[in-house]
């Protein structure tokens, strides 16, 4: 992976507070500017700007040649981007919402996840599918899914997930450079998330596949990524009035996974939670877990939990606050680790 | 409700599909290149009144309901709601034109489609007020779940005619959809499985100029969506979506001619969104005012009543009569969407599968024990305010 965002400049000047939105769409356009080849195309994304106004101002600096509002048919889309792909340029999807993405479900895992193997080395597919994703924004129906473990049971793509705004803007131009293809899942509820933040002056980022120590801690340590990051740094610090010293670890990728940050972490706290919104069952979790035992069996001092979604289609509006994993189920998994090192 | 307790499913032997004839001339497919027309032409003399005063009573209501939830959101009381007023043409003859047995298979715009066909306008609201994905049970109305993701309705419901031919009820399926979602595949889909298997289904594409922002220049390169039948070995028919009686007219001679035996329609409906996408979208972002205003002076009410106030079926008594009837429907409905709706955590793990399994009933103890510490033990009843 290249690492242009780190490149892009020293920090100088003074950060303004942006939003992930705002980070995410500077990074389009950056990506734009610097590459002719680089092409957005989805539904609504022109004139508009996208729904979620990520895309805002695209069309009217680069043409609707280079921001192009598709018709409405994601398989099209998606498909169609494997084309140009084929022929040289560097598209980048949008997806107008996660359970949405699900008609290109076919596109994506025969075709983009595959050409590079299929073609022997002799065809990658650089293509970025970005995928607003997760609950908790109030969405009806179909409008909050977690979709990760479909796409991260599909060998060949990357699962990005930034959670702050600096990762937003770096992750994003490091998917786009990378001549893999990405799916990128911004975490809706984070859009509006704000943080002195200047596209002039962008910190440096840690290239895609590497997790990021957001909290350092002594005695357990919380694995998670995107929309469950603030989660999780909320409840670390709720923890330290139960004497609680949590490291709270952001993945920013589940593939490529890092092994090693995770592993060194755990070994030194002896102790882990993986916390994520999507289902529990056949979910994320349960491949951290299991690669979290693997390497640090003998350091552990109890059980890798989980702390997930139910195990359900995902609820109405007024029901979803039940189903996502808040402060409180966090801290309550935090004390079983205490109980199950007594026991 | 298991398989075997299907009405009629223990005596079911399916029977064959009509002879299939094959089309030598693709003519009677194409659609005539302008929307036909009843209100204003000669034919409205031929109307019958009745069914003209009835579709205006139903209207107006419509476009009652479709204010009345638009404030609503304003006041919090609904997560969403996407307005078709500008449509209550196509809404309201999709209702009327199906008999009790047929089948509505309508998309997530199409709330008082589902109301005019007899769904408790509150009930058709729980999707978009967020407390349950579907407040109906979509059997006892003849009413699919109104439908999210676009065109993916569309196969459903040629299965659904499928079945219904195969068993041999005399029931018809109508399918809405809009004319963003003709580009899905799935829209491609089912008209295919439909034409092939002569299943009984009229589709109708409400074709209301936008899908969210993208104009219908950017959508299709077709002279029109009715064209896109003739592909298929369909009939494929345009009409006024504004409207209504021409709207009756040409579904009801597509459901007749479904019934019959004769395969599928497609029918376009030329019509226009007058509000934004719904209340979360900004049109001006997308479309001009002059636009709208253009279209606001073809509006569906307006011509019904210049049609029946010409022609002396109705008068300025007449049409007070049917607001206050609208009002009084608004009235209730706001009343009753201002009580909180009372929900059961607990009940969402209740019809995940007909059985519980282990797991869930592990989450749902968990939940139970984090509600009981949330409200104390003894003051919940199973049951919470559902904000
Ligand atoms: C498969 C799918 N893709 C995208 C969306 C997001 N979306 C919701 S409504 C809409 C536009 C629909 O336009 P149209 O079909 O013309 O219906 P209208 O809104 O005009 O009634 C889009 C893109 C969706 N609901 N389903």
């Amino acid at each position: 992976m290249s690492t242009a965002a780190a490149t892009a400049g020293e920090r100088t000047g003074r950060a303004k507070p942006s939003t992930m939105a705002q980070a995410l769409g500077r990074a389009l356009r950056d990506s734009m500017a610097e590459d002719p080849t680089v092409h957005v195309l989805g539904e609504d994304v022109g004139t508009l700007g996208g729904v979620f106004r990520v895309t805002d101002g695209l069309a009217k600096e680069f043409g609707d040649e280079r921001c192009t509002d598709t018709p409405l048919a994601e398989a099209g889309i998606l498909g169609a981007a494997v084309g140009m792909a084929m022929y040289g340029l560097r598209p980048v999807v949008e997806m107008q919402f996660d359970a949405f993405a699900y008609p290109a479900f076919e596109q994506l895992v025969s075709h983009v996840a595959k050409m590079r193997n299929r073609t022997g080395g002799a065809m990658p597919l650089p293509i970025t599918v970005r995928v607003p994703y997760g609950g908790g924004i109030g969405g009806v129906e179909h409008h909050s899914d977690s979709s990760e473990a479909y796409y991260m049971a599909t060998p060949g793509l990357h699962v990005v997930m930034p959670a702050t705004v600096d990762d937003a803007y770096g992750l994003l131009r490091e998917s786009i450079a990378s001549d893999d293809p990405v799916v990128f899942l911004e975490p809706k509820r984070l859009y509006w998330s704000k943080a002195d933040w200047s596209p002039d002056a962008p910190a440096p980022v840690e290239p895609i596949g590497r997790a990021v120590v957001r909290r350092p801690g002594r005695s357990a340590t919380l694995i998670t990524y995107g929309p469950s990051l603030p989660v999780c740094l909320e409840a670390a610090e709720a923890a330290t009035a139960e004497g609680w010293d949590l490291e709270v670890i952001d993945l920013r990728s589940l593939v490529p996974f890092d092994d090693e940050t995770v592993a060194a972490s755990v070994r030194r706290t002896g102790r882990a939670v993986v916390v994520h919104e999507s289902s529990g069952f056949g979910g994320p979790g349960g491949e951290i877990a299991a690669r979290v035992t693997e390497r640090c069996f003998h350091h552990l001092e109890a059980p890798v939990l989980r702390v997930a979604g139910f195990d359900i289609p995902y609820p109405p509006p007024m029901q979803e606050r039940h189903h996502l994993p808040g402060v409180d189920r966090v801290l309550d998994a935090v004390a079983r680790l205490q109980w199950e090192a007594e026991s | 409700m298991t398989v075997q307790e299907l009405p009629g499913a223990a005596a079911y032997r399916p029977t064959p599909p009509p002879a299939w004839k094959p089309l030598t001339d693709p003519a009677p497919l194409l659609p005539d290149p302008e929307p036909f027309r009843v209100l204003g032409t000669d034919a409205a003399a031929e109307a019958d009144p009745e069914l003209l005063l009835r579709l205006y009573a139903e209207l107006v209501r419509g476009r009652r309901y479709n204010a009345q939830a638009t404030a609503l959101t304003k006041q919090g009381r609904l997560a969403v709601y996407p307005s078709s007023t500008g449509q209550e043409a196509c809404e309201i003859a999709a209702a009327l034109v199906l008999e009790d047995r047929d089948w509505l298979f309508p998309s997530y715009r199409d709330t008082l489609a589902a109301v005019a066909r007899g769904l408790d306008p509150v009930e058709a609201l729980t999707l978009l007020r967020g407390d349950r994905h579907t407040g109906y049970d979509p059997r006892e109305h003849r009413i699919a779940p109104l439908c999210t993701p676009l065109a993916t309705q569309l196969p459903h419901a040629v299965g659904l005619a499928h079945a219904a031919r195969l068993k041999g009820d005399d029931v018809v399926a109508l399918a809405m959809v809009g004319d963003g979602g003709t580009s899905e595949g799935d829209f491609h889909e089912a008209l295919n499985f439909a034409a092939v298997w002569r299943a009984p289904v009229v589709f109708l594409v409400q074709n209301n100029g936008f899908a969210i922002s993208v104009p219908l220049a950017k959508q299709t390169a077709a002279p029109s969506l009715a064209h896109k039948a003739v592909g298929y070995g369909m009939p494929g028919r345009l009409v006024d979506g504004n409207d209504a009686a021409a709207v009756h007219q040409v579904l009801s001679e597509a459901v007749a001619r479904a019934r019959r035996g004769e395969g599928p329609t497609l029918v376009e409906a030329v019509t226009y969104r007058m509000d934004a996408h719904t209340n979360a979208d900004d049109a001006t972002r997308y479309r001009g005012d002059s636009e709208v205003e253009t279209w606001r002076a073809h509006d569906p009410i307006r011509l019904l009543e210049r049609e029946l106030t010409g022609r002396g079926l109705l008068d300025e008594g007449g049409m007070r009569t049917v607001r206050e009837e609208a009002e009084r429907m608004a009235e209730g409905l706001r009343e009753q969407m201002n009580a909180d709706p009372v929900l059961d955590p607990m009940d969402l793990f209740s019809h995940v599968y007909e059985e519980q399994t282990g797991q869930l009933r592990e989450q749902a103890a968990r939940l139970q024990v984090e509600l009981d510490a949330e409200h104390g033990p003894h003051d919940r009843d199973g049951a919470e305010e559902g904000r």
